[in-house]
């Protein structure tokens, strides 16, 4: 055991920064999904959550408490491992791919060479959790659900990887903090603006957003996938979820619009930390998610499809080619000046 | 014993047992869910080696879309029916067979390359001209240079297999309303205004 020992302290330190992304992560999630209450409730004119707390700042808080001591159904025909591993998978998945995410220079917990390769296969992933659970649920709706979220997140992984090819030919690392910094003089957003759109509606379609929600559509699958679940596991899909989203949030500041750094580098702008601007420019992306919600109607499941397969791999694919001849022809590509 | 022999251990075991489950286990859809264990946890292996670019690669190709489709399918067997004990014995001579010519197999290798684990870190970086790149660099520099040829086949020879797959099972059923959507958006003569007397109406 003398491994154990030695090596006690790094494993402390670990430990330390791994609460040092679950804890504020865990109050982004609660804020996250206040705000995607309110702002939905204030496009409709409603006023949202405003009982519980100040501005109703403690209604989700008492939702998790209520879901807590719910009791957890187990249906009597499910496989009940699977279908209590399903909820586990997706919550540490989520939470998993945050490990890599730089949120000001040098603050991250870990800084690997192929980080956005890693998030990518991590988010590649997240289907697991879906399909179990409608797989285990034994149920019909559930599994429509699921084979539906596994077609979906399939379909818009590939556009998204394309997405990603095109920002790596401008930077010339899969290293996030390295793309952040690649963008000093540029937001990738400007130059790569057609790539922006194809990622942010891609992104809504991975994380089962709407107007890509069909895995849950209600009005034609109950809940989908998440229909048997109630109580401790449910909380833990929705919190899986809404990291998720605040994941490609996250994708989106650091892949076009230049994560910590400020808009322009000078003197009260560039003095405000580096965390400052990322969570800013996350909320803003975050933002932009929730009007979606609130104002884009489903669509319908062959329209789906025909948008990932037919719309976006052809331009995806397109942008891939045109920018890797524009960097070739003018010598932009990083090491070829 | 250092940290990554700890966790080259952790990761073979579980990668062992979860393929012995992935043979014995009843339920095929656990059998899946044992093999994608696998692929994880040669993943795992594969990042301790510092060759964090095969890791990726396993994990998003065989477990991000190979393995999505291998379950899709698995889901969909009604296999409550196709499970019986006799089965077993019906596939036990081929499934020794085989499982026997990869042993034979695997002993002619051990025995005609001298496998010295003292030097794992040549072995798992053999080319010393790209010691100073990163993995991912180092093996696009190969791939796209002296194997581009190789690599190129083997994208042809994928497209021809799923240009067929395609052929195979496309066909055309009547009846079936498309949505065109440029026909949709259109409105370009499509819509005209009309001023309607009273009482004479107006044809269409």
């Amino acid at each position: 055991m003398n491994v154990l020992q030695s090596n006690f302290f790094e494993l402390i330190t670990i430990i330390f920064y791994c609460i040092l992304i679950f804890v504020p992560l865990l109050v982004g999630v609660v804020l996250a999904l206040y705000a995607d209450r309110k702002i939905w409730a204030a496009v409709q004119k409603r006023r949202g959550p405003n009982v519980v707390g100040p501005f109703g700042l403690f209604q989700v808080p008492a939702d998790g408490l209520k879901f807590i001591f719910k009791e957890i159904i187990l249906p009597d025909s499910a496989d009940k491992t699977v279908f209590l591993i399903a909820p586990i998978i997706t919550l540490a998945l989520s939470i998993a791919a945050w490990a890599v995410i730089p949120v000001q220079a040098g603050v991250v917990l870990a800084n690997i060479n192929v980080g956005i390769l890693y998030i990518f296969a991590i988010s590649s992933l997240g289907v697991y959790g879906i399909l179990m659970a409608g797989w285990a649920s034994n149920s019909k709706y559930p599994f429509f659900g699921a084979l539906r979220s596994a077609a979906q997140m399939v379909s818009y992984e590939v556009s998204i990887g394309f997405v990603i090819v095109t920002v790596l030919m401008c930077v010339g690392s899969l290293n996030l903090s390295e793309i952040v910094l690649a963008q000093k003089n540029i937001w990738f957003f400007i130059p790569l603006f057609p790539m922006f759109v194809v990622f942010f509606i891609s992104a809504l379609a991975e994380t089962n957003r709407p107007p890509f929600d069909l895995p849950e559509a209600e009005s034609e699958l109950v809940a989908g996938y998440q229909t048997e679940y109630s109580g401790m596991p449910f909380v833990l899909f929705l919190f899986g979820e809404y990291i998720n989203i605040l994941l490609m949030c996250a994708m989106t500041t650091i892949l076009f619009l230049g994560g910590w750094l400020p808009p322009i580098d000078v003197y009260p702008l560039n003095a405000i930390p580096g965390f400052v601007w990322f969570i800013l420019k996350v909320t803003l992306v975050f933002y932009m998610f929730a009007m979606v919600k609130a104002f884009v109607p489903r669509y319908r499941y062959d329209q789906l499809m025909r948008l990932g397969w037919k719309v976006f791999l052809p331009l995806s694919l397109l942008a891939v080619v045109l920018t890797s001849s524009i960097l070739f022809f003018f010598k932009l590509a990083p090491g070829m000046s | 014993m250092s940290i990554s022999l700890l966790t080259f251990y952790l990761f073979s075991a579980i990668l062992l047992l979860s393929s012995l489950m992935v043979i014995s286990t009843k339920n095929p859809v656990h059998s899946v869910l044992f093999l994608i264990l696998a692929f994880l946890n040669a993943a795992g292996i594969f990042v301790i080696l510092h060759a964090e670019f095969l890791a990726m690669i396993l994990i998003i190709v065989y477990v991000g879309a190979v393995a999505v489709l291998f379950l899709f399918v698995v889901m969909m067997l009604d296999f409550k029916t196709s499970l019986g004990k006799d089965n077993i014995l019906q596939y036990m001579p081929i499934g020794l067979l085989i499982g026997l010519v990869f042993i034979a197999e695997l002993v002619i290798v051990l025995i005609n390359t001298r496998l010295d684990l003292s030097n794992i870190q040549i072995l798992s970086n053999p080319l010393d001209n790209f010691s100073g790149q990163s993995n991912t660099e180092a093996i696009g520099s190969i791939l796209y240079t002296n194997y581009v040829l190789y690599f190129q086949l083997s994208g042809v020879i994928l497209l021809v297999a799923m240009v067929g797959s395609i052929v195979l099972t496309l066909r055309d059923r009547e009846g079936v309303k498309r949505q065109i959507v440029s026909e949709q958006v259109d409105r370009e003569g499509k819509i005209e205004l009309v001023d309607v007397k009273s009482g004479e109406g107006v044809d269409i």
